[in-house]
């Protein structure tokens, strides 16, 4: 989210010497939603491991505001790190919707996205969009932390994007 | 497999001793089939009547020249015209391995269970339940790794799964 410099009047440039900023309540939650995501986190496989090396002290997802939750309750965020079974799914399903609002999904890995490269198996769910809304999909096999920083740093964007727009989809995606 | 390979197994006496006891102590019926699996370490292998295999089952852990007191593993297999149920023993006693095979019809078969001749059993016999649908007499058994209200055995070769091409 850049921040625009350019074109701002002598008066506005007096308040901006002051402290003082401008915005909409609805951006200032963005704002403050983006800096605090707290993920519920859901290992399920090897792309755990990538996720638990991303929350360590050498890649640090404290900095980003990312603090790993054990509860349902407390949780912004769900990353679906891993392979999710049938029988894993309405398990998934019910942490989700024990999630309070607003609340976003990051499908981590080839197999929460697509099934990867179990989806010819009988026991496999091919994509976990097929059991709950995702914001942010991270390919690999597995992720590296880098690319799991980048797809957190999407979600931040899109949560500002939103607060800024209003929830849509614009026109030149559709 | 030819007789003279057979002969010349080191485990060639062993099988006959085998057959020898299973013969006289369960009968005459009990053995279906007796050969040495040489690609794998000569193990002495059996096909066991499964109305006799849990008589069998006993004799083989119980009596002093047999003693196959470890169930390895217990896994189903898919044949297409039957299905077959594998055990796989070792004697810590005596240092020697055994393979028993117990055959069943494919559409509602069962064999009888070993869960109280070898406690082990108890999960693979799920295993082999779930993913195959062989039946086990003489326990309860119910799904172990599957939810409990899935439709089919994903193992056995005829297995088209409802979300193929997703």
């Amino acid at each position: 989210m850049g921040l625009n410099l350019e074109g701002i009047s002598p008066a506005e440039q007096q308040e901006l010497e002051r402290n003082v900023l401008v915005t909409s309540l609805e951006q200032v939650k963005g704002w403050a939603r983006s800096n605090s995501l707290w993920p519920l986190s859901f290992g399920l496989a090897c792309c755990a491991i990538e996720m638990m090396g991303t929350g360590g002290s050498h890649y640090d997802f404290d900095r980003f505001g990312v603090i790993f939750r054990g509860s349902p309750r407390h949780a912004d965020v769900m990353m679906v790190a891993g392979t999710v079974t049938k029988k894993m799914a309405p398990l998934l399903r019910r942490l989700y919707e024990q999630m309070p609002e607003p609340k976003w999904v990051i499908a981590i890995g080839v197999c929460a996205t697509a099934g990867g490269p179990y989806v010819n198996s009988y026991s496999v769910v091919k994509g976990v969009d097929q059991i709950v809304p995702v914001d942010v999909y991270i390919p690999g096999c597995p992720p590296s932390p880098a690319a799991i920083i980048y797809g957190v740093n999407k979600l931040q964007e899109k949560i500002r994007y939103e607060a800024k727009t209003g929830k849509k989809v614009p026109i030149e995606n559709v | 497999m030819s007789e003279e390979t057979k002969a010349s197994s080191p485990k060639q006496p062993l099988l006959d001793q085998y057959v020898k006891l299973i013969t006289e102590k369960v009968g005459e019926t009990a053995i279906k089939e007796a050969y040495i699996n040489e690609v794998n370490s000569h193990m002495p292998s059996f096909i066991i009547d499964k109305e006799l295999w849990h008589d069998v089952a006993l004799l083989i852990r119980d009596n002093e020249n047999m003693q196959f007191d470890y169930l390895m593993n217990l896994s189903g297999v898919d044949y297409e015209s039957y299905m077959e149920a594998a055990y796989f023993f070792y004697s810590y006693t005596r240092d020697e391995y055994l393979a028993i095979k117990v055959q069943t019809e494919r559409d509602g078969g069962s064999v009888p269970t070993v869960m109280d001749v070898w406690p082990t059993a108890d999960w693979h016999e799920r295993e082999a339940y779930d993913l195959l649908g062989i039946g086990f007499t003489g326990r309860e058994i119910s799904r172990i790794l599957l939810p409990d209200d899935w439709v089919g055995y994903p193992l056995r070769k005829d297995y088209k799964p409802y979300d193929e091409e997703v």
